[in-house]
């Protein structure tokens, strides 16, 4: 035993489930040395967050087999990580997230290659997402993880059948925790529900009327919101607070004592103020563990094939006891992101009015008094009058010309359609196609092995 | 899905982006639901609407209102409207440009408006929004106060709290504060 190589004995574990065939293995499935030596060479994995999540998602893949991996995080790391970011040292405080991480787990697992990056998520170009295989989340707001969302399912095509293609799949791994609980997901754009498909499972943010905190209020929370959102600018009218400036948020906790102690309102704390300001909820390790360690193991099997993979969201409630769900959340076919939307295929010479006026006839839509946007730009809007205006020299020029110039585009049209003798407004995603441009090949042939 | 991978990098080692399809500017959820929104809009004569970044950013606008009705007849208020890529998960940021004398804004804009806080639901839109806050000058009310001192003469002395918001519209002191000319 003591003499046993250590290279083998690094994968004994991995060879267990890629060398060997099963029977609950995923449909593709190779086992063999070539699939674990792929698995090392080819897979790339980017980790967005390096963080509780990411510092555990870090560890595990590469522990996992794979040798490839990129981690993105825009923060410092901060004396309060370091009760669950492992990775991270009361000297590392204040360095990049991202560089200490893929520094100290390069350190420990022989043969890894990990790139940080220091910077955020919405800085990058779209082709820095589309070298990877898969994204594994380990993110910390519902607005980074739309955004990482829109932007693997950007990557998805559709054929003329309205078929997802596969070989533009951008799977994601999505994880998140708050406390006792945590959630992992599958996200295979055109396959299984999106992140915008199921936005709506998110209750409202609790928010307090702002007339309680200015005369009624009535807990700890009203008090450090009164000085956070309303005696703020009414002393430092202009200045706009930062939450990470620790001068800032002391006064909102001077504020907020005083506040308490007028209303005669307890349990006003300066860790308190910090939460509510912040939106906090205390981490604990086990939770991040637990839910990284899904994701990892759902990344493995992804990309191996080595076994059925999570179908498609797991739920982790550790508050009493330990539960863990597994629900299958279908698509939205409507979803304005990963939806394949109407194919439209256009002449090029087809002016903007000519388009908007096709859009009445068209089967599938019968949408009239259209609005029509295109990655940002508004080319034609109904309403209101000013931005009629802005907009209507458009209304004579090609649609090709206004989108850019290039042969296939999505595009987002709003206007009403009559349903059930019923008007109703709506917002359709289209696929347009121009015919006869360099580029557009015939799309039931491309890809394939 | 390995042999995926493989058979993608060969791909690309051939062909190099054959696609042209991948967008380089992103377009959030968010947007399209605002972009619908502010399409359809239906805003009575008295509320115009500005965009003072260009057609192509509706995250920032700002919508003037002309109340044809009540204490604040023929004043003109400005509000600014800030509209986050989550929206309609989110509320819009909705804070009063002009300082006025409002028993429920106060007078560093803050506005007390129950659906832009916790009253708020995705299913609402800007058409609500704009048409809540010109309620808020039809129907001032003292019981949500956030200028405290304006809701307390609205409820015992409705005489002088007319008296005070013409004063105040047309530019002059009320108690220790002055109000700029905004008729």
């Amino acid at each position: 035993m003591a003499d046993a190589e250590a290279q083998p004995s690094q994968s004994r574990d991995l060879d267990k489930l890629l060398l060997r065939p099963g029977h609950l293995v995923g449909a593709n499935f190779e086992p063999g040395q070539d699939l674990r030596d792929d698995l090392a060479q080819y897979a790339k994995v980017l980790v967005v967050g390096a963080g509780g999540l990411g510092c555990e998602l870090l560890k595990d893949l590469a522990l996992s087999g794979f040798k490839n991996l990129e981690v993105i995080d825009m923060d410092r790391i901060e004396v309060t990580n370091l009760n669950r970011q492992f990775l991270f040292r009361l000297e590392d405080v204040g360095k990049p997230k991202a560089e200490v991480a893929a520094k100290r787990v390069m350190e420990r697992v022989s043969g890894v290659s990990i790139k940080p990056h220091y910077c955020r998520i919405e800085d990058k170009e779209i082709d820095f997402y589309s070298d990877f295989n898969i994204i594994v989340l380990g993110l910390d707001s519902i607005e980074a993880r739309s955004y990482i969302n829109s932007v693997a399912c950007s990557f998805l095509e559709y054929d003329s059948d309205d078929n997802p293609r596969e070989e533009t799949f951008k799977p994601m791994v999505d994880g998140g925790t708050e406390g006792f609980k945590g959630h992992a997901r599958v996200i295979v754009p055109g396959v299984t529900p999106c992140f915008e498909c199921t936005i709506w499972l998110f209750p409202p943010q609790v928010k307090f009327p702002l007339c309680t905190l200015a005369e009624t209020p009535r807990t700890a929370a009203h008090c450090i919101e009164y000085a956070h959102l309303i005696k703020w600018d009414e002393v430092h009218s202009g200045k706009s607070f930062d939450p990470d400036d620790p001068k800032h948020m002391k006064w909102v906790y001077d504020e907020a004592v005083k506040r308490a102690e007028l209303f005669g309102i307890p349990g006003v704390t300066y860790s308190l103020t910090q939460g509510v300001v912040k939106n906090i909820i205390p981490a604990i390790a086990s939770t991040n563990a637990i839910i990284s360690a899904a994701c990892a193991l759902e990344t493995l099997k992804i990309t191996s094939g080595c076994s059925k993979t999570l179908s498609n969201y797991l739920t982790y409630n550790g508050v009493e006891g330990l539960h863990t769900k597994v629900t299958e959340f279908v698509r939205d076919k409507d979803c304005l992101v990963c939806g394949p939307g109407v194919l439209i295929e256009l002449e090029t010479s087809v002016t903007l009015q000519k388009f908007i006026d096709l859009l009445e006839e068209h089967p599938k839509l019968l949408l009239s008094k259209a609005s029509v946007t295109h990655q940002g730009n508004n080319l034609y809007m109904q309403a209101p009058p000013v931005l009629e205006e802005m907009t209507r020299s458009n209304l004579s020029l090609p649609l090709f010309e206004l989108m850019g110039k290039t042969a296939k585009s999505a595009l987002h049209v709003t206007g009403t359609t009559t349903k059930n003798d019923k008007k109703t407004s709506v917002l359709r995603k289209l696929r347009v196609v121009f015919k006869g441009v360099d580029g557009v090949t015939d799309m039931d042939t491309a890809g394939g092995a | 899905m390995i042999r995926l991978f493989k058979v993608k990098e060969k791909q690309r080692e051939l062909a190099g982006n054959a696609n042209g399809g991948v967008p380089t500017k992103k377009q959030t959820a968010g947007e399209l639901r605002l972009h619908k929104d502010i399409s359809e809009l239906n805003l009575p004569k008295s509320c115009v609407m500005s965009f003072p970044n260009g057609k192509d950013d509706l995250m920032n606008f700002e919508v003037s209102i002309r109340p044809d009705d009540g204490y604040y007849l023929g004043g003109t208020f400005m509000f600014s409207f800030q509209v986050s890529p989550i929206y309609p998960h989110e509320a819009p940021k909705v804070k009063c440009k002009t300082k006025l004398y409002h028993p429920n804004i106060d007078l560093e804009g803050n506005v007390c408006l129950n659906i832009l806080r916790e009253d708020w639901k995705p299913v609402l839109n800007i058409n609500t929004i704009i048409y809540g806050l010109y309620h808020l000058f039809t129907e001032p009310n003292s019981e949500d106060p956030l200028n405290h001192d304006a809701a307390a003469v609205l409820r015992d002395n409705p005489k002088m709290f007319e008296a005070n918001v013409r004063r105040a519209m047309a530019g002059g002191y009320v108690g220790q504060t002055f109000f700029q000319r905004c008729l």
